[in-house]
């Protein structure tokens, strides 16, 4: 599974990172996760809102932070 | 009666005197501080100021937080593509103050809106807004300077916007967008992952976790806002301030716009210095001047525009945004 999160590096975003991780660990999945910073990047998934949350290239959450056990839910229907 | 209540409300709530009576009976009747000094002057100021900005900050998070999670980029970007010319600028700057989103959404709503054929000139304009006026910064402006200054701050603010996004669609700065930026895309390729369904209980969760975060982010500069403030306000004897900001020098406004520029604080942080700076005189467009130069011409902003826009671009926007600011705050300092 890989998992990206979408945004410039501000606060949120690292939240967002920060949280994602936490919920990777809790399930000790074997999971990348990829910070996506450059714009180009970004473009290319079609969404405005950051942070962004994407798993397997479709996005899943976009424009808030999740707590992490949000994202575990979200990660554990994809599994 | 009803401007009685009004006023009584703003009292209240947004001035909080209240909290200053409490402030001047612990400071004078407790401690038996002398009204007169300037340890007074500086510590009820520092104590009423950090108080009454929490409690607004928490409150006004809150609140637009919670707007916030009904407003959808999507539908912004569709009701702009319908219109064109000056509304499409009106528009597009009077959506950029009711959109609040996190400053590092600026480029990727830049990108959406341009692959979605919007003119350049809109998309600026709603640029340009959108940092300058929000709902938490008009509402504690109108707790400092009072509702009609407020106002006023949002107009210009507003008319700011749609002349700059005009004259940048006049200028023809298309041209100058980053090739990335529209290539290969059309707007039949638009963002399927439209808004998710919120739950009510979910909406109050994000708005008191995005509380939360702000505060948590912001308080180290606001106390050192306020506690500069405070020491402008006790210490600094009112001609030194005027000899250096006061509306008789021609040059005051520059000082102002350009000492903003560089500062990447949070309004909330700037505003207690603008309120010493006032209250020693400064006069009113100077001080409007340096809030605008704060929120839309900040350093880290900018840098990061760069990356989607040519130097070309760039230049006539600050210019255009850096002439606008300064002209306001003449113009202010000569009717006020």
């Amino acid at each position: 599974m890989i998992i990206k999160i979408l945004g410039s590096g501000c606060k949120n975003c690292q939240r967002l990172y920060q949280n994602t991780l936490d919920a990777v660990a809790l399930l000790k999945l074997d999971a990348e996760v990829i910070k996506v910073t450059d714009f180009m990047e970004i473009a290319k998934f079609q969404v405005m809102r950051m942070p962004v949350l994407v798993i397997d290239e479709s996005v899943i959450i976009s424009g808030r932070v999740p707590e992490k056990e949000e994202i575990v839910k979200a990660i554990e229907k994809r599994v | 009666m009803l401007s009685d209540i009004f006023a009584k409300l703003n009292s209240w709530l947004l001035k909080m005197d209240w909290l200053k009576a409490i402030f001047d009976w612990v400071l004078l009747d407790l401690f038996g501080m002398n009204q007169e000094s300037d340890a007074y002057a500086s510590l009820s100021f520092f104590c009423y100021d950090i108080i009454k900005i929490f409690i607004l900050l928490s409150v006004l998070i809150f609140i637009s937080s919670y707007l916030q999670t009904f407003i959808d980029i999507e539908t912004t970007k569709r009701t702009l593509k319908k219109i064109g010319g000056f509304w499409g600028n009106l528009l597009g700057a009077l959506m950029g103050t009711v959109t609040p989103f996190c400053s590092c959404s600026s480029i990727p709503i830049f990108i959406g809106f341009t692959r979605a054929g919007l003119p350049v000139g809109v998309t600026f304009s709603f640029l340009i807004s959108s940092p300058m006026v929000d709902l938490a910064s008009v509402v504690y402006i109108a707790s400092v300077f009072g509702w009609k200054i407020a106002l006023i701050y949002v107009g210009i603010g507003i008319i700011l916007a749609v002349i700059g996004g005009t004259l940048i669609s006049a200028l023809k700065m298309d041209r100058y967008i980053e090739k990335f930026v529209t290539e290969g895309y059309s707007d039949t390729d638009a963002f399927v992952n439209g808004m998710e369904k919120l739950s009510q209980k979910m909406r109050l969760s994000i708005s008191w976790a995005q509380v939360k975060d702000i505060v948590r982010r912001v308080w180290k500069y606001i106390i050192i806002g306020v506690a500069i403030g405070a020491l402008i306000h006790g210490y600094i004897p009112t001609d030194v301030v005027s000899g250096l900001l006061g509306s008789n020098h021609w040059y005051s406004v520059f000082v102002a716009v350009i000492m903003g520029i560089p500062m990447y604080a949070d309004i909330f942080g700037t505003l207690p210095i603008a309120e010493a700076l006032f209250l020693k005189g400064v006069s009113l467009g100077t001080i409007l001047a340096f809030m605008m130069s704060v929120t839309t011409l900040s350093l880290p902003s900018l840098i990061m525009l760069k990356k989607v826009v040519k130097k070309e671009l760039l230049t006539t926007f600050i210019v255009i945004v850096t002439l606008g600011i300064i002209i306001i705050g003449f113009i202010f300092n000569l009717i006020l």
